[in-house]
């Protein structure tokens, strides 16, 4: 399984490769800037504990690309119920942190499985719908609703990890989109969901919590501010807003360090950037992010079979789902759903499963030729 | 039947989509930084950091003794959270707090800053109050009471001139520099030695470095540096003296002024009436300033440095010495009193109209001769006794650090041809020599020129703390021989038949001292019989242990009538009071150890 020669060099994906590299650095810049105290205090330690994630994620991509991504085929199943097992463990004997139970603790380290089921649940997903070629009917997309997304999702939900149970299930709606639906089919969830909506929104809305319903309240209207989640947004607008069209440079953003965004470094990493560097800055970046996702298209485009098309669409849709939640959330234009923001945020679960993700779809452009290998 | 279902159409429908997101994400960008960045960066800048100051336990403030005269006390305010208060509850919070609606109503909704920043109600609350607002307070959200220190001054008004009080910064001290860490709210010193002393006293301030959001409420503590206690002040001054003088005053306008010789330290300093200033401390309402400062008895006015009056009999020291040193008497000179002199178609009475018979200097001022002083003043002529009165530390300000004293004046030929435009008349030595005519003092410039007799001619600036050294103003050049002579009549003052000073005499101790009655209006009547403003000055400045001195005091007794009857006994007080032992003391102080 093992090749890598002149070959795979000359295919290496270095646009992407090197467009998740810049992503990173800026992120890594960018927290230390939002986690800078005032004062003679101490310089946090988060933006190093980052770059160490950032070598361990690097390391973790290189496996990853070195091996052929078809093995994950032939996985997917024995990973998918690990996957689910171990959600399952979180729920029994997880660490709580900030209000939920996501982490498994190993001891030496905790880590999120929730982070890496993604990555699972679209190899999961790619794989069964990669073996027919047909459009998907009734019958089957209600098999993969049950045996496939139920459980996650559930799981998800009961942790709770909303924002990673909603990206399961956005994922799951568009990958279903991408390999087609029967025009019937189609119609009729398009009339089912119109109809079951309010219900489903009552049921779902009974069935949040009090945090949770909060951000939407104040999503709706951020300035009825029910417990300061509409004071989130409102600050991250402002932080955005002054950045005006150059920044307030780099180290001279306010409202970060002076703690006026919640989740400064994490969830609202972009807010802080965008302070910094402004419109120029944002525009910069939301290049780099253009870049991945365009790359990830035209990789699935060019990929091999179907197995390795729906993957790499799989992975991209991801990308695309938390850039524009995220930076939607923090531009005022999306509700507040804890997601962080690909590459940028703070978290080495989060930043490693992302760099094992790019890995895949690097792995996915490297090998497109490969065919009979 | 569709059977190529991820085509590469429908991927370029997807790129579609995602580049629809970018353009959208852009938009919004555009919107926010481009349109809305001005009025965006206006609200961040206005985001900042608030820096509250956390006042320090403020300096106690002992006497000599270590008796603590001052202590802190918590003072309660109750606030309310505009924000957080439901306004249709005004009526029954104006019945809890005892406000009218009206104004209640016109306050909360009158908000200067920002709804969540409490808004001050009512202050100074008793323990009483506090506990009916606490037991209620579950039912007006928003409402708080807020802890502040004070001061309360133990023994009230006792030493009140000396000690000062407390009040809130007012708007001229708020932007001045040296108030700067000192927070908006808290109490500094506003007179006396709590101004004086007040950066001391004051401490350092701590800080409180909190977030707030745009609209001023706190979101988190950020940083703290916890407040250092001001520096604890000893004072010069012997409580137990002072509340004993002022208890003798029983009301009378007057000052005590009483310093320990050998350093030139207050032991006490008393001016009547007094005010109490646990009302400043309180935050002193209208009404009360207004009764205070209009009242005619002037209770604000430190009349122990700032009330000048002629020294009356107390100056017939100076005239002693002067004519003493300058030769022009000695012990053994004699003058005839016959009851008056005259001096032209003049005439210049003593006070005793039978006349004192042929007095030395020892004796005439026993018995406080008006006669013997006319003569040595002429003798020695004004202009040498001015000098010796100038050298004794009268006609100046003697330094104390209490601000706003009055010099007195002292005057000579020179001065009345500059101010008067006329020559000096003997006439006016006559007067002048026995501390009547122009001649003025102060309670503590007679206190200081007491001070330094009774310690052989050592001029200090009265000190008012107690451990700092000694500051010599001068000292006099005069023969010791003329300083014992003094120190004997003025023991006799007190302790022989005759002597004017009797009232002043101790069990406890030998006390010297000479007595003065400083005349209103021309007409040598007894005083009893007229109104009290037109009543004589009574005077009496005093030393003891008359052998070797421990203090030297000067009394004033505003229309108190003779010296030797309202002035002395006060000091008979003050001084025994001084003398007794410590615990003697505490007891009369009710001190538990």
């Amino acid at each position: 399984m093992f090749r890598i020669d002149r070959r795979f060099l000359q295919n290496f994906d270095w646009v992407t490769f090197l467009t998740i590299i810049s992503i990173s650095f800026i992120g890594i810049i960018t927290i230390f800037s939002a986690t800078r105290q005032l004062g003679d205090s101490p310089q946090a330690s988060f933006y190093i504990k980052q770059i160490i994630w950032l070598a361990i994620s690097i390391c973790a991509l290189f496996v990853i690309v070195s091996f052929d991504y078809t093995w994950l085929g032939r996985i997917a199943l024995p990973l998918y119920i690990t996957g689910v097992v171990l959600l399952g463990i979180v729920l029994v004997a997880g660490r709580v942190g900030m209000g939920a139970q996501r982490w498994i603790s190993l001891g030496f380290f905790s880590f999120q499985p929730s982070e890496f089921f993604k990555l699972i649940f679209i190899i999961m997903l790619s794989g069964y719908y990669s073996l027919s070629q047909e459009a998907l009917d009734t019958s089957r997309l209600l098999r993969v609703c049950f045996m496939i997304v139920l459980l996650p999702f559930l799981l998800l939900i009961r942790q709770p990890d909303l924002g990673t149970a909603i990206m399961i299930f956005l994922i799951f709606a568009s990958l279903s989109l991408a390999k087609g639906l029967r025009k019937k089919l189609l119609v009729i969830l398009v009339i089912i969901g119109m109809v079951s909506l309010p219900f489903i929104g009552n049921i779902l809305w009974t069935g949040l919590k009090d945090y949770q319903k909060n951000r939407l309240i104040a999503f709706i209207d951020p300035q009825t501010d029910p417990t300061g989640i509409g004071y989130h947004i409102n600050q991250s607008k402002v932080a955005i807003g002054s950045g005006e069209f150059a920044g307030k440079g780099f180290l001279k953003g306010t409202q970060g360090p002076f703690r006026f965004l919640p989740e400064k470094h994490t969830d609202f990493i972009f807010a802080v950037f965008a302070e910094e560097w402004g419109f120029l800055g944002s525009l910069f970046l939301l290049a780099l992010y253009f870049i991945l996702l365009i790359r990830g298209l035209d990789t699935a485009r060019k990929a091999k079979d179907d197995f390795s098309r729906l993957l790499a669409l799989g992975i991209t849709f991801m990308f695309s789902i938390y850039l524009f939640v995220n930076v939607g959330m923090t531009l005022g234009i999306m509700p507040v759903v804890g997601i962080p923001l690909p590459f940028m945020s703070y978290g080495g679960t989060a930043l490693l499963s992302n760099f094992i993700s790019a890995g895949v779809l690097i792995n996915i452009r490297t090998r497109r030729f490969s065919l009979f290998y | 039947m569709q059977t190529e279902q991820n085509s590469p159409e429908k991927i370029s429908y997807i790129a579609y989509l995602i580049i629809g997101g970018f353009i959208i994400l852009l938009l919004r960008l555009w919107h926010l930084q481009i349109l809305q960045g001005d009025e965006l960066r206006k609200i961040s800048e206005s985001n900042r950091l608030r820096v509250i100051g956390v006042a320090a336990p403020r300096g106690i403030i002992f006497d000599r003794n270590m008796v603590p005269l001052v202590k802190n006390t918590p003072y309660f305010c109750v606030s309310i959270i505009p924000h957080e208060f439901n306004i249709n509850n005004t009526a029954s919070l104006s019945q809890l707090l005892n406000i009218p609606a009206p104004q209640l109503h016109d306050r909360i909704t009158r908000r200067a800053e920002s709804p969540f920043t409490p808004l001050r109600l009512k202050e100074g609350l008793s323990f009483s109050e506090v506990s009916f607002i606490e037991a209620r307070r579950s039912d007006f959200p928003g409402l708080m009471i807020e802890i502040e220190t004070s001061r309360e001054y133990i023994y009230g008004s006792v030493g009140a001139h000396l000690i000062g009080y407390l009040g809130r910064l007012n708007p001229r001290q708020s932007r001045d520099p040296d108030f700067r860490d000192v927070p908006h709210e808290a109490f500094i010193g506003q007179w006396g030695i709590e101004k004086l002393y007040d950066k001391s006293l004051r401490g350092s301030a701590g800080k409180r470095i909190i977030e707030v959001d745009a609209v001023g409420r706190e979101i988190r503590l950020l940083y703290e540096t916890q407040p250092s206690k001001g520096s604890d002040l000893v004072l010069s001054i012997d409580i137990a003296l002072q509340k004993e003088a002022e208890k003798a005053f029983d009301g009378r306008a007057g000052a005590l002024v009483a310093l320990k010789p050998g350093t030139g330290e207050v032991l006490g300093l008393v001016s009547s009436p007094s005010y109490d200033p646990n009302k400043f401390a309180q935050g002193i309402n209208y009404a009360d300033w207004r009764s205070l400062s209009e009242n005619r008895r002037l209770p604000m006015l430190n009349r122990a440095i700032q009330s000048q009056y002629p020294p009356g009999s107390t100056f017939k020291i100076i005239t002693a010495i002067a004519a003493l040193e300058s030769g022009a008497v000695d012990d053994a000179s004699r003058v005839d009193c016959r009851g008056s002199i005259s001096y032209g178609k003049w005439h210049f009475g003593c006070w005793r109209k039978t006349g004192h018979n042929a007095v030395s200097i020892r004796r005439a001022l026993v018995e406080s001769c008006d006669v013997f002083f006319y003569e040595a003043g002429k003798r020695t002529g004004f202009d040498k006794v001015q000098e010796y009165a100038l050298m004794f530390g009268l006609g100046q300000e003697t330094g104390i650090a209490l601000g706003k004293e009055k010099k007195g004046l002292i005057p000579d030929s020179k001065w009345k041809i500059e101010t008067k435009k006329a020559p000096w008349f003997l006439g006016e030595t006559f007067i002048n020599s026995i501390g009547q005519g122009y001649v003025t003092a102060t309670p503590v410039q007679l206190a200081v020129m007491m001070a330094a007799v009774a310690n052989n001619g050592y001029v200090y600036r009265p000190l008012i703390l107690r451990d700092t050294p000694p500051s010599l103003v001068r000292k006099v050049a005069v023969k010791p021989e003329t300083l014992d002579i003094i120190k004997d009549a003025l023991t006799g003052v007190v302790n022989e038949q005759g002597g004017t000073g009797g009232a002043a005499r101790s069990a406890m101790t030998t006390v010297g001292g000479k007595t003065g009655t400083a005349q209103v209006v021309g007409i040598r009547k007894d005083s009893k019989y007229l109104p009290e403003k037109f009543r004589d000055h009574a005077w009496f400045v005093a030393f003891a242990p008359s052998d070797k001195p421990e203090i030297a005091l000067s009394v004033f007794v505003e229309h108190g009538g003779h010296g030797g009857s309202a002035a002395a006994p006060i000091a008979k007080k003050a001084i025994e009071a001084y003398l007794l032992p410590e615990v003697k003391k505490k007891e009369l102080l009710n001190v538990q150890d």
